[in-house]
């Protein structure tokens, strides 16, 4: 504190005397000073609101042509978008991504069924480990292991997702096609390992936390009535912090559905409707990313492009909004719990 | 801890806030062979294992295949023979002038939010609850999305109005750019400024602060002179956090300013630019002969892992320095 009152008379070089600092406890021109950067602070915050609101203005203007311009509706629709179309005459009708053709074809199926095998895949095998780390950390890792565990964590979640997916494309890929013989090296088990293994964090950091918000006397208590640690951890901690534990996997969810560079290296990027989780795949995000640094900017293909961005920030705020609601249920259980 | 099955016969349910505790939890029969093997520490025990082992193997693999190409020439040279060989300069280069200008954008403005929300806003007002909600949905918004707003909006809208409004029509900034990439990922690391500046400031004793009033300094004097400087470390933490996320990310630059390969090094605001991260994604997917230029990318690979790890373990010591002081 001294310090910063000698910084403060050292600045007041013409400081005045006692007498008028009685008079005026704070001078005008400090006085006005602390109005206008009072103005200017909460006009940056509000500024945070503009950027979000932003984000979905600029999204949708760029996206909305595809549901209102008749310039684009000459070569999509949405309705065109959801239908299987005719590749050829006298071939069966299919769901096919071709958007540089002579007669371009937006089928979105093939995209959404793609985010959704190597979503699924990569919440199917992050979970377990995550959830599995928190659980051993927050009730039964002494405390020097739980110390290094989190390091592990925060490093596994600095690497960029770039660096994961060039692991992914270089060497899960080729051991993956050696072990299980598949057809193709790129694909949506090995992009979904993948993407999986960058959700773990996001997973262990909020089921964790959920853990060690558990009050210490539910846990207590049933150790007193005898209850193994096995016990204690399976019907008291993990029912108490089970919504949390339902965010992790939640946010994980969202955070892999919007995920890019993994899936745009790894997954192999071929949009074909199967259901075969070895079959190449191409994800939503992956398709703006591959794409559109080479449309024209104002056409068709650029529009849909920034459709399927609005879908993806749509699902994307669904599934965290989701996620927000489990916190929210959780502390209200265990503030009830603790009240 | 007893486990004494005697005791656990005629409890009756036991209501703990909503959390039955019944006797069967505590019954002996079943578990018995559990409760000797402990199955559930064995199994989470080695669940962590695999997450630590998944860790090692990624690391293990890009440091033994880059570290041999990681030569002095390698991180001064120009890539050479169409990016099979010679170096990663311009990539450096341009991934510290991307950084440099997000966190000019990003810090101050995460800094400002941050303040209002501890000292300005009443903590359950309306405004505060907005701001909040607003930052944790910005923290939720894919990076692609942030790459088609940079492009939508900066590049297109901002960019494309100054260009009317200053260069009479003629392409200047209406088009890729450093300074659009730079503001998309200061809008994407903006929530990390804002959580750990925020988390700082919460640490600050409130004597501090009532000293301040007490001495009768306005509200901007005892921001400026107490609640900024002590916050200091938490800020700078924030900014390498924003730097390592940022370094990063490679979605969000690839359409608002990152460049396949450029011959010169961006000077102005408006040039394109070479990035690390782009440049592994460019090299592992458009290289003509990925068998020969697999070395280097290892090694581009690896430069980047230890920038942004090297950042991170800046980050956590300033943090273990923080928590030190306010703790001594």
């Amino acid at each position: 504190m001294t310090e910063t009152v000698r910084h403060r008379d050292q600045t007041n070089a013409a400081a005045p005397s006692r007498l008028q600092w009685e008079r005026y406890a704070v001078r005008r021109g400090d006085r006005w000073r602390d109005i206008w950067m009072g103005r200017l602070i909460t006009t940056i915050a509000v500024s945070t609101i503009a950027a979000i609101i932003l984000i979905f203005l600029f999204i949708g203007r760029e996206a909305a042509p595809v549901l209102t311009s008749a310039e684009v509706h000459q070569e999509v629709t949405v309705a065109k978008m959801v239908v299987p179309l005719a590749s050829r005459a006298g071939r069966p009708n299919e769901f096919i991504w071709q958007p540089v053709s002579d007669t371009p074809k937006y089928s979105l199926p093939p995209l959404l069924l793609g985010t959704l095998k190597a979503t699924l895949i990569a919440i199917l095998f992050a979970t377990p480990f995550a959830v599995g780390a928190a659980i051993y950390s927050s009730e039964f890792a002494p405390p020097r292991i739980r110390e290094l565990i989190k390091p592990v964590i925060e490093m596994l979640a600095g690497i960029p997702s770039v660096v994961m997916g060039f692991f992914a494309l270089m060497v899960l890929a080729s051991v993956l096609k050696d072990t299980f013989g598949w057809r193709f090296r790129l694909n949506a088990t090995n992009a979904g390992i993948a993407l999986g293994v960058a959700i773990i964090p996001v997973i262990y950091t909020v089921a964790e936390g959920a853990l060690r918000a558990v009050p210490r006397h539910l846990r207590e208590a049933a150790q007193a009535l005898g209850a193994t640690p096995w016990a204690t951890a399976r019907r008291v901690i993990l029912p108490a912090a089970a919504p949390g534990i339902f965010a992790g996997v939640t946010l994980g969810l969202g955070r892999a559905v919007g995920e890019t560079m993994i899936v745009l290296l790894a997954s192999g990027n071929a949009a074909i409707w199967s259901m075969s989780l070895t079959d190449s795949i191409r994800t939503m995000s992956a398709t703006i990313a591959a794409e559109l640094a080479e449309v024209v900017i104002g056409s068709a293909h650029y529009h849909v492009l920034f459709f399927i961005g609005a879908l993806l920030f749509l699902i994307t705020f669904l599934v965290n909004s989701l996620g927000e609601l489990y916190i929210g249920r959780l502390r209200r259980r265990l503030t009830g719990v603790a009240g | 801890m007893s486990t004494d099955s005697a005791i656990t016969s005629d409890l009756s349910p036991t209501d703990v806030g909503g959390i039955t505790l019944t006797a069967p939890i505590l019954s002996g029969r079943k578990s018995r062979l559990m409760r000797k093997l402990s199955l559930l520490p064995i199994l989470t025990g080695f669940l962590t294992l695999c997450v630590v082992l998944m860790l090692v193997v990624v690391l293990w693999n890009i440091i033994a295949g880059g570290i041999g190409g990681l030569t002095w020439e390698f991180l001064t040279a120009n890539p050479t023979e169409g990016m099979t060989k010679g170096g990663i300069f311009p990539a450096i280069f341009g991934t510290v002038f991307l950084v440099i200008l997000m966190t000019i954008f990003a810090i101050p403005v995460g800094v400002a939010t941050a303040i209002f929300l501890r000292y300005y806003a009443r903590p359950d007002s309306r405004m505060a609850r907005l701001v909040r909600v607003a930052v944790n949905n910005l923290a939720g918004v894919p990076s692609i999305v942030f790459g088609l707003f940079g492009l939508g909006f900066f590049v297109q809208f901002v960019g494309r109005g100054i260009d009317k409004a200053f260069y009479g029509g003629n392409l200047a900034f209406g088009q890729p750019a450093i300074i659009w990439a730079s503001l998309t990922l200061a809008v994407l690391t903006l929530p990390v400024v804002i959580v750990t500046t925020e988390e700082a400031m919460r640490a600050i004793p409130r004597d501090y602060i009532e000293a301040s009033y007490a001495l009768g300094a306005t509200r901007w004097q005892t921001i400026w002179h107490v609640v900024i400087p002590n916050s200091m470390a938490g800020i700078l933490t924030g900014g390498i956090l924003a730097v390592s996320r940022g370094a990063g990310e490679v979605a969000p630059i690839m359409f608002t300013g990152a460049a396949y390969y450029l011959p010169y090094l961006p000077a102005k605001l408006n040039d394109q630019f070479m990035e690390l991260g782009y440049h592994v994604y460019v090299l592992s997917t458009q290289s003509p002969d990925v068998e020969k230029t697999l070395p280097l990318l290892y090694s581009t690979v690896l430069v980047l892992l230890l920038l942004t790890f090297a950042l991170n373990a800046l980050a956590v010591l300033i943090r273990m320095r923080l928590r030190m002081r306010y703790a001594g």
